[in-house]
């Protein structure tokens, strides 16, 4: 497009204007697991167990939206569970304002469920059909004990016009509302207890295009007026751009990688970041032929029963080693705000360099990937490790990768794209 | 199938009153409408197209926007199975390779469904029978329309599997479709639609199951698969992305009716419609830098019932005041010519959209 | 994920031994608890069961030779295990002299008139076992299709006309369609004898005798399976499948025929289950409204004399056919629906 520069200009002076309140740790979850057990035979004995969530570590600081991204199957629905806990965890710790509420019970969870608030995908099973949107949205008053200011009538009314509704709609019923009011109606719900937090699990997936737009625009208005804490779970990855400050990308119960949204999105690290990425249609019928920029997938997902040994997505990935086999890559921090557990990460220097045979699997996996791809992979993972040994090792602050080649005559080392022959 | 005529029509633009267009699928002022307690629901009011072989179609458009039933409406899937609901009432023209399919004999264009044109649906799990294995589902589809063996169906349909990319298609055959997994189902789902080369594939909503990463796996099939078949394809979806992935033209749907339709680029660079311009700016985009704020359309998608009078988008288009004397609440404005092969139905002039886009729009997308 | 096909033969076997071993589990727990209660809950109840047997005029020395020859004074866990044993390898009642052999299905003497209550069960059985088996096959027949019809014209004057005969049939008592049957065919009309013939005298008596009963109870089922199917078959049109399958160009006797049906038949099948289980535990309605020598008559005479062996036997033997019925129904199940697996 013409204004691509004009745009750039924009976007760069105005990232963020939101009250970055303190930034001090809201939310803080450690080594947290849910395993849904699975039983069978007339004893109910356990003979497996689905590991939705497997191990996370995340912090998630006051003012800031944290997205979540991630297939089916990931665990992300099951981690927005936990940390609202709506679910017990298995294992691990979730503390809020520096409070572990791990296993807290319904009644010590009480005053909490005021500070931590949870807007769902579906509008319309979500809310009661027999209640008015009256009775939805002074529900948690009356849950809390709480009496607003000038009474719930007033309150929920305000509210009301706060998402945008018409607050006179007071005594309708859910179905007199079409799909992006009745979204409308959960976040007023959400709101009432004026929260600290809010998770949002697919809250605009289910939303018409255009309605999307506007409940996006209304969680990030709302964010600003009332300096909320978001985390939004979402498989949509152009939507977590939109909405994110941070963005977690998991995979079969684990996050793969952690980071600030523009460093994800620029230069992801883990591979799988990088196929997700690539994955998504663009809306631009001219890109249509510069199919060689995405990384195809064999296969889908493995089941969360049992899952591979390693490195979770060695199966898939064109960059597997041995080491992706039998060693599970810790999630560490490689650059200031980005975080990635991978062996063998993109726009980095190798992890496990001295690791170069590739797996069967990953041959089989880099042929779908186009050798430009890989190429360029090569080039920058490269470069990197060429500046780090450079540079001190106290100077970690790659931040910006050399720009890209477009030519894919960039000669890659032997050890970073052997699979590839022509 | 009747004879083929050369009534030179324009390619693109269908010509009323031809006997029999040149076009290999021209669908003319389509309508298909449900009675209802309610009302009458126009899903469908007046829809025109062509397609050429070889050729993708996307049709874009939100919930309600008739896609899907123009799709049904084709197949002729309508007037069998609405068993005691009211019958839909369907007019117009369906032309498919020289026949029209609204007045010919049901049972010979149930005998073209399958053969001639076939259809995938969006969620391959409850598209497929879930008590009979993906191997007799594809063969039942290949026998009705082929005089053939079992064993020779058999081999046709591992044969099939083995092209969509289902790994020991030869085990994989007898295996039934909750044990697939979603991509692996929605490939049987393809290689059953392809199995007898039909010249016309309807595609609706073909990944919206899909995880993003199988997603891409099946659009790249798709698009592969075209190349090889030859086929006329359409693809119905809300999801810009893979309508620009596929598709050589785009029409785009709002209230039962064609508001834009034209080449890819056209309308991706060069929209023409104020809703086009909202789909645009509403959805957050990864190839681009990240913007501020979306641009969405308000207020909510029109009541199929009580379309409002004039241009059904005016109660949402932010430009309804543009042209004078309140015409876009009081006539429905036609398709017109706004370009080589793109059409437009809006009261602005070409100057004001031009001004408008250059200007307001695209900037801020 | 991958399996293979849905169940081999060994794994139906498999699946087949876990079953029966596991029907033997519960026949054991229905006899004990059926025991407890009929044995326990008299003497509960201040009854002496051997007073039962011999009556109540009968003098002291009476009543305490049967219960000694009936092992009525042993505790409980004798009376169980002796019971058992009589079931499989038969058991002798001896007492004051007098010594009866019980051959080895062993299930006691009748408290009222001192007969053997096996042969009983197996006199009785086959006619309950015609009935039910015969009405099934009738309101499978005319239920399944009356409610594919109504489905398939869903708001026609034969819809409405059915569902309104099915409201009817499931509304109206057994014995009220049993003896206008009855009066029009048998005493009115006198098309039909209306006696019970057994099989083995003869075919077309038994048939004479049976047609009645049948069409009866065919005619309550038949009303339920109707309204079932109706409902079943209008869900399963609106499935996505079915779509497809028009999609591929099939002919629509095959689309409902075929695809549409075998999704129709499972909840049908199950109820088919229970009902069959159910029935041959007595059609006491039917079996008393055509005085038919079945087992439900049995029990129904065994309950008004307080017949507590009868009681017990009965119970038994239905527990069996319900088991069978559900064993039959489950694997029959997992053929239709491959998604059902056989573990």
């Amino acid at each position: 497009m013409a204004n691509s520069a004009q745009r750039e200009g924009v976007a760069a002076g105005a990232t963020l204007n939101r009250d970055a309140a303190p930034g001090e740790t809201l939310l803080k979850v450690t080594g947290l697991q849910k395993h849904f057990p699975i039983r069978k035979g007339l004893l109910q004995r356990q003979v497996g167990a689905v590991r939705a969530v497997d191990g996370l570590d995340f912090e998630v600081k006051s003012g800031e939206t944290l997205g979540v991204v991630g297939e089916s199957g990931c665990g992300k629905s099951t981690m927005g569970r936990l940390i609202t806990r709506l679910l017990e965890p298995t294992a691990g710790k979730v503390e809020f304002e520096g409070k572990d509420i791990t296993h807290l019970g319904v009644g010590a969870m009480r005053p909490m469920r005021r500070d931590v608030q949870m807007i769902f995908q579906d509008p319309y099973s979500s809310l009661n059909p027999r209640h008015t949107i009256g009775t939805i949205i002074s529900a948690p008053f009356k849950l809390q004990g709480v009496t607003p200011e000038g009474g719930v009538k007033k309150e929920v009314q305000r509210l009301l016009s706060v998402v945008g509704l018409n607050p006179e709609h007071y005594n309708r019923y859910p179905h007199e509302f079409s799909g992006g009011q009745r979204q409308r109606i959960g976040i007023a719900r959400a709101l009432a207890l004026n929260p600290k937090m809010v998770v949002a699990d697919e809250p605009v997936s289910a939303l018409d295009v255009s309605i999307q737009a506007q409940v996006v625009n209304l969680l990030d208005d709302l964010q600003q007026e009332l300096g909320l804490t978001y985390v939004i779970i979402a498989h949509d990855l152009s939507v977590v751009r939109h909405v994110s400050d941070r963005i977690a990308v998991m995979y079969l119960g684990k996050i793969v990688e952690l980071a600030d949204r523009d460093s994800l999105y620029k230069a992801p690290m883990h591979p799988y970041t990088k196929a997700l990425m690539s994955a998504v249609p663009i809306p631009d019928p001219r890109r249509k032929s510069a199919k060689s920029e995405r990384i195809l997938l064999q296969g889908d997902v493995p089941s969360p029963i049992s899952p591979p040994s390693g490195c979770r997505f060695h199966t898939r990935c064109w960059k597997a080693t041995e080491i992706c086999k039998t060693t599970e890559p810790p999630l560490l921090e490689l650059k200031p705000g980005q975080q990635v557990a991978c062996h063998h990460p993109e726009n980095f220097e190798d992890q496990a360099p001295q690791d170069t045979v590739l797996l069967t699997v990953a041959k089989q996996a880099a042929e779908l990937v186009a050798d430009e791809v890989l190429a360029e992979s090569a080039a920058t993972s490269a470069a990197v490790a060429a500046e780090v040994t450079a540079t001190p090792a106290e100077k970690p602050a790659v931040t910006e990768k050399p720009v890209v080649t477009e030519t894919s005559a960039v000669a890659a080392p032997e050890d970073e794209a052997p699979a590839k022959e022509k | 199938m009747t004879e083929l005529s050369k009534s030179g029509a324009a390619v693109g633009e269908p010509v009323k009153d031809s006997p029999a267009p040149s076009a290999f699928l021209e669908v003319r002022d389509l309508k298909v409408h449900f009675p209802t307690d309610d009302g009458l629901v126009k899903s469908v009011d007046g829809l025109s197209f062509t397609l050429e072989k070889g050729k993708t179609l996307g049709i874009v458009g939100e919930s309600g926007s008739g896609k899907s039933v123009t799709s049904l409406g084709i197949m002729g899937l309508h007037t069998t199975g609405q068993y005691g609901k009211r019958k839909a009432q369907i007019s117009g023209e369906i032309w498919l390779d020289g026949t029209e399919l609204l007045t010919a004999d049901p049972d010979h264009v149930r005998k073209l469904r399958g053969r001639e044109m076939a259809m995938i649906f969006q969620d391959p799990l409850s598209a497929l029978h879930p008590y009979y294995t993906i191997g007799q589902q594809i063969v039942e589809a290949y026998r009705i329309h082929h005089k053939v063996d079992k064993k020779t169906a058999r081999r046709r349909a591992v044969e099939m599997l083995d092209r969509v990319g289902i790994p020991q298609p030869d085990k994989r055959v007898d295996s039934y479709p909750h044990e697939f997994s979603g991509g692996m189902r929605q490939r049987a789902m393809i290689a059953m639609s392809l199995v007898n080369n039909p010249e016309l594939l309807i595609a609706d909503e073909p990944t919206t199951a899909l995880d993003v990463t199988v997603q891409a796996q099946i659009l790249d099939l798709i698009r592969d698969l075209q190349k090889e078949f030859g086929s006329a394809v359409i693809v119905i979806t809300h999801d810009l992305g893979v309508v620009a992935e596929l598709s050589d033209d785009i029409l785009v749907m709002y209230g039962g009716r064609c508001i834009e339709r034209g080449p890819a680029e056209k309308v991706f660079y060069e929209p023409k419609h104020p809703y086009t311009w909202g789909l645009l700016g509403s959805m957050p985009r990864l190839d681009r830098e990240q913007t501020e704020r979306l641009i969405p359309v308000k207020g909510s998608p029109p009541s199929l019932i009580n379309l409002p009078t004039g241009c059904a988008f005016n109660p949402r288009c932010a430009y309804a005041d543009v042209p004078k004397d309140n015409v876009t609440r009081t006539v429905r404005p036609e398709l017109a010519q706004v370009g080589g092969r793109h059409w437009a139905a809006c009261h602005m002039t070409q100057e004001q959209r031009e001004r408008i886009w250059t200007e307001e729009i695209a900037p801020k997308l | 994920m991958a399996r293979g096909t849905a169940a081999g033969p060994r794994a139906v076997l498999a699946y087949l031994i876990r079953r029966l071993f596991a029907a033997a589990v519960m026949l054991v727990v229905i006899i004990l608890v059926v025991f407890g209660i009929f044995f326990l809950v008299p003497r509960w109840a201040g009854v002496d069961p051997a007073t039962m047997f011999v009556g109540k005029q009968a003098d002291p020395a009476a009543i305490e030779a049967v219960r000694q020859k009936l092992g009525l004074a042993d505790p409980i866990f004798a009376q169980v295990w002796e019971f058992f044993k009589g079931l499989f390898v038969g058991r002798t009642y001896s007492g004051g002299g007098d010594v009866t052999e019980c051959a080895a299905p062993c299930f006691g003497y009748s408290f009222r008139n001192e007969q053997a209550i096996w042969p009983v069960l197996t006199d009785r059985f086959p006619v309950t076992l015609g009935l039910a088996l015969g009405a099934a096959f009738l309101w499978l027949i005319f239920g399944v299709a009356a409610g594919v019809l109504s489905a398939l014209k869903r708001g026609s004057l034969w819809d409405r006309g059915a569902m309104i005969i099915a409201l009817g049939g499931v509304s109206l008592p057994i014995y009220f369609t049993g003896m206008l049957s009855l009066a029009i065919f048998s005493y009115g009309l006198g098309w039909i004898d209306g006696r019970y013939v057994p099989l083995s005298e003869s075919f077309t008596g038994w048939l004479g005798g049976m047609i009645l009963p049948w069409v009866t109870l065919a005619f309550l089922y038949a009303a339920m399976y109707a309204r079932i199917t109706r409902a079943t078959m209008m869900e399963v049109l609106g499935e996505d499948y079915i779509r497809t399958a028009r999609a591929k160009g099939l002919t629509e006797p095959v689309v409902i025929g075929k695809h549409a049906m075998r999704s129709t038949m499972t909840p049908i099948l199950t109820m088919l289950g229970m009902d069959l289980g159910a029935l041959i535990g007595g059609a006491i309605l039917t079996e008393t409204t055509f005085s038919l020598p079945g087992l439900g008559q049995a029990v129904l005479t065994a309950i008004s004399d307080k017949d507590l062996p009868v009681i017990l036997g009965v119970t038994l033997i239905t527990s069996l056919a319900v088991i069978i019925a559900n064993l039959l129904v489950d694997l029959l199940y997992a053929v239709i629906d491959p998604r059902v697996r056989l573990s």
